[in-house]
């Protein structure tokens, strides 16, 4: 018998691979989560044919953004309809860990990601000429933290959405606006001071300089370590207030 | 049976004093008092709404609000130590519709038996669940493609895994043909006979009263009243619990009504 508060490795890869499970039973969903930023990639780099360097700044950031966006959202609907199922309820009835189900997604959205950054990487980097400076690796390694921080936001937000449709709603909500301040559209430091100071503490800004860092310098700059450990930290700190959302007894 | 010999034999499945739930703004539970006995079926019988599925979800333990006594297996209810030996059944079947039948079942059973040395263990639960619930020729179809009465029968088999000491089923044969009915009542027979478990089954069909060992009738989040089928007709002097219940209402409708106007 496991105390709840404690992870149990078996308990947490049978969630991972019952979620893979269910995904394998939508090859539609698979399909669009793969392709979908590889296409935005190849749009994007002949949006900017005449200006390489604009590809260069843009798609780097995006292959940061993608994974956030797609495992946000993949995981809000997901979890909502464990919820709203039942199955919840039932798991949390028996000896499954909070800790279990949450590090069961995380690693089961995660191995998801990996093969989708590692697509859109690959083909941005070898077909797209896109000009990264630093190791492809750190790339993929900034990508995968991006997913991991999404299937947090992801799980936070759901339980907040009664409905598929609220879910939905929440990706505009809590995106955008770091879409916005993020850096991806004008720099930073050349915002209105106050969106400035609001971009200082919304995590996308930071996946966005880490992929910048990369984009920029051939070795390890204490930025880029920063950036990476600020993202690594707000995923399991909304990871953990993920995990205070779901309740063994509901009213 | 060699099980009898582990816990004094007149410790009740269930046991609940002054048991009262708050929902919302709302008291469903006011005050109820009864047990469940071991290694039988106990029907939870009440027009819908009276509050069968909030007190089944507080003896599982997923019922926020609960206040009074209320034991389980010799435990308070929701004790960590009840999660494996409590199997329950929502009213609405909670499977995933996009695994299949077997996938379903494998995913909860490495739930409540995981690891790689429980690895045949689990797969011989399985195997018996899908049979006990007659779905071994489904086995391999998705969930989701089955009939209402298929799935819920899903559910039911996940309950079945690890072989629980208290089944809690929440209108299990809601939707269900005559005779997959009769073959259930005869499967929560079997299960009480052969694997000495302890049945507490709400419906709101009084014709299956009349296969439960014990009874507990509600209305209106009260307990109407407790007792075997053959003494709640004998005190009523009906020929069917049904007509027993009938009575027991308007009894409690006429009492409340003169105190009422004595008020």
């Amino acid at each position: 018998m496991t105390a709840t508060g404690a992870l149990s490795l078996p308990r947490t890869t049978a969630t991972a691979a019952r979620v893979l499970r269910q995904l394998r039973h939508d090859p539609r969903t698979i399909a669009l989560m793969i392709l979908v930023p590889c296409v935005m990639l190849f749009l994007l780099r002949y949006v900017f044919d005449g200006s390489a360097r604009s590809f260069d700044t843009i798609g780097a950031s995006l292959l940061g953004i993608f994974p956030l966006i797609t495992m946000f959202l993949v995981t809000s609907i997901a979890t909502l309809r464990e919820r709203t199922s039942g199955t919840l309820e039932r798991l949390l009835a028996m000896p499954l860990g909070k800790g279990d189900l949450i590090a069961g997604y995380a690693l089961a959205f995660g191995a998801v990601a990996v093969v989708q950054s590692a697509l859109a990487t690959g083909l941005a980097v070898w077909f797209l000429d896109l000009d990264v400076i630093g190791s492809p690796w750190l790339l993929l390694l900034v990508a995968l933290l991006d997913a991991l921080l999404g299937t947090a936001l992801g799980l936070f937000v759901s339980a907040f959405a009664a409905s598929e449709f609220q879910a939905v709603q929440f990706m505009p909500a809590v995106i955008f606006p770091q879409l916005l301040l993020c850096g991806l559209f004008t720099p930073r430091d050349a915002m209105h001071p106050v969106l400035e100071t609001i971009s200082d503490v919304l995590p996308m800004s930071y996946a966005v300089d880490g992929m910048n860092e990369v984009l920029h310098h051939a070795d390890l700059t204490t930025a880029f370590v920063r950036d990476v450990t600020i993202v690594a930290a707000v995923a399991l700190l909304v990871l953990t207030l993920g995990a205070a959302t779901l309740k063994r007894r509901t009213p | 049976m060699m099980n009898y010999s582990s816990r004094p034999p007149e410790e009740p499945a269930v046991h609940a004093q002054d048991l009262t739930v708050v929902r919302g703004s709302r008291t469903v539970l006011r005050g109820l008092g009864f047990t469940v006995p071991r290694g039988r079926i106990t029907g939870l019988l009440g027009p819908s709404g009276c509050g069968k599925s909030t007190l089944m979800r507080a003896v599982v333990g997923t019922q926020a609000k609960v206040t009074g006594t209320l034991d389980v297996l010799g435990r308070p209810a929701g004790h960590p130590s009840l999660r494996t030996r409590i199997g329950y059944v929502t009213q609405a079947p909670s499977v995933y519709d996009d695994l299949t039948v077997r996938q379903n079942l494998d995913h909860f059973a490495a739930i409540l038996d995981p690891g790689r040395a429980a690895a045949d263990r689990r797969h011989e639960n399985v195997t018996r669940a899908i049979a006990d619930v007659d779905l071994t020729g489904h086995a391999d179809s998705l969930a989701g493609a089955l009939s209402g009465g298929q799935r819920s029968r899903v559910s039911l088999a996940v309950a079945l895994l690890g072989t629980p000491e208290l089944l809690v089923l929440d209108e299990p044969t809601v939707g269900l043909d005559p005779v997959l009915r009769r073959d259930l009542w005869q499967l929560f027979h079997n299960l009480t006979e052969e694997r000495d478990a302890t049945l507490l089954v709400s419906s709101h069909v009084m014709d299956e009263a009349e296969r439960c060992h014990q009874l507990l009738l509600m209305r209106a989040g009260e307990v109407l009243a407790e007792g075997t089928p053959e003494e709640l007709r004998t005190r009523t002097g009906a020929d069917t619990v049904e007509t027993a219940f009938l009575r027991l209402v308007d009894e409690a409708a006429a009492s409340a009504r003169t105190e009422e106007s004595t008020r």
